[in-house]
């Protein structure tokens, strides 16, 4: 049996929570990527299982737009130059 | 009509000389789109006359592969290739188009190079790696893309499409671009 910490340490306000707040890499619909391709691309990329993979790619297709990954500026800014590099359309974004 | 099938963690496929020759057509097209001549050996974005001597800051600067564009293209069918990745920021946008525009040029082109490096131009049968796939995936779609802004694809195409006539002067780009969606379609079947 183990005990969970009593305290959680909590991020520094300012600049520190403001590093803290997650970018996001953004998915955009278009009319002609094939939504097997999609999902195959989240597949492929972000190791996604498949049901995952194909979520994603609906919130693409019906909605508009997804997110499909979140964290730091850098890496986030990377996922979508691979993005690119299968043909989606993906941005980076702040905040959802 | 047959497509890729599932060949030992890759694909093969069958084509006839003139499928071939459509193929091997518009992946050279894309890539000289992107600045390439995708048959020269070597790298296809150097040119030798323009390389600047060893241990300049441009020497750095084109080893490191920076762009000098921070525009998305005025070529709309480059522009749907080498996309923005800010929506509403264009310095950030232009930062990162400057940092990945080039690798992203080069990396297109790489994928055309495969597909006219495994195809025959009398066609016949191929056999692709997982790899050598994932190129031809690619570069199918960057055709695809391409394709799409010059037929003015919107939403809504393929019933626009079934309309149209032998008459028409879309009509056999329409067969090109829905027949390479079928292609690129079993070739994503193919490697599940």
């Amino acid at each position: 049996m183990s005990i969970a910490p009593a305290e959680v340490e909590r991020p520094e306000t300012g600049q520190e929570a403001v590093a803290d707040t997650p970018w996001v890499t953004i998915v955009w619909n278009d009319p002609v990527n094939l939504m097997s391709y999609v999902t195959y691309v989240f597949q492929t990329v972000f190791a996604y299982p498949k049901p995952k993979a194909e979520k994603l790619m609906l919130d693409v297709h019906h909605k508009g737009r997804a997110v499909v990954s979140s964290g730091a500026r850098e890496e986030m800014e990377r996922n979508a130059e691979i993005l690119h590099g299968y043909g989606l359309w993906a941005t980076v974004s702040h905040d959802r | 009509m047959a497509g890729f099938k599932a060949a030992g963690g890759g694909a093969t496929a069958r084509f006839a000389a003139a499928q071939a020759s459509i193929i091997r057509n518009l992946v050279t097209q894309v890539a000289e789109l992107l600045g390439a001549d995708p048959l020269a050996d070597g790298d296809p974005l150097a040119d030798p006359a323009q390389q600047p001597p060893d241990g300049s800051a441009a020497a750095l600067d084109a080893q490191l592969r920076l762009s000098d564009s921070t525009e998305a293209p005025q070529d709309p069918a480059l522009a749907r290739l080498l996309p923005d990745a800010y929506r509403d920021d264009p310095e950030a946008a232009a930062e990162f188009r400057r940092y990945t525009e080039e690798s992203l040029r080069s990396g297109k082109v790489a994928a055309a190079r495969t597909v006219l490096d495994t195809l025959p131009a009398k066609g016949g049968r191929i056999r692709l790696s997982v790899a050598d796939s994932q190129a031809w995936l690619r570069a199918l779609n960057d055709v695809r893309l391409a394709l799409s802004v010059r037929l003015g694809v919107t939403e809504g195409f393929d019933e626009e499409a079934a309309r149209l006539g032998p008459g028409d002067p879309r009509y056999a780009y329409v067969w090109v671009y829905q027949w390479l969606a079928y292609l690129q379609e079993s070739l994503v079947e193919a490697l599940e």
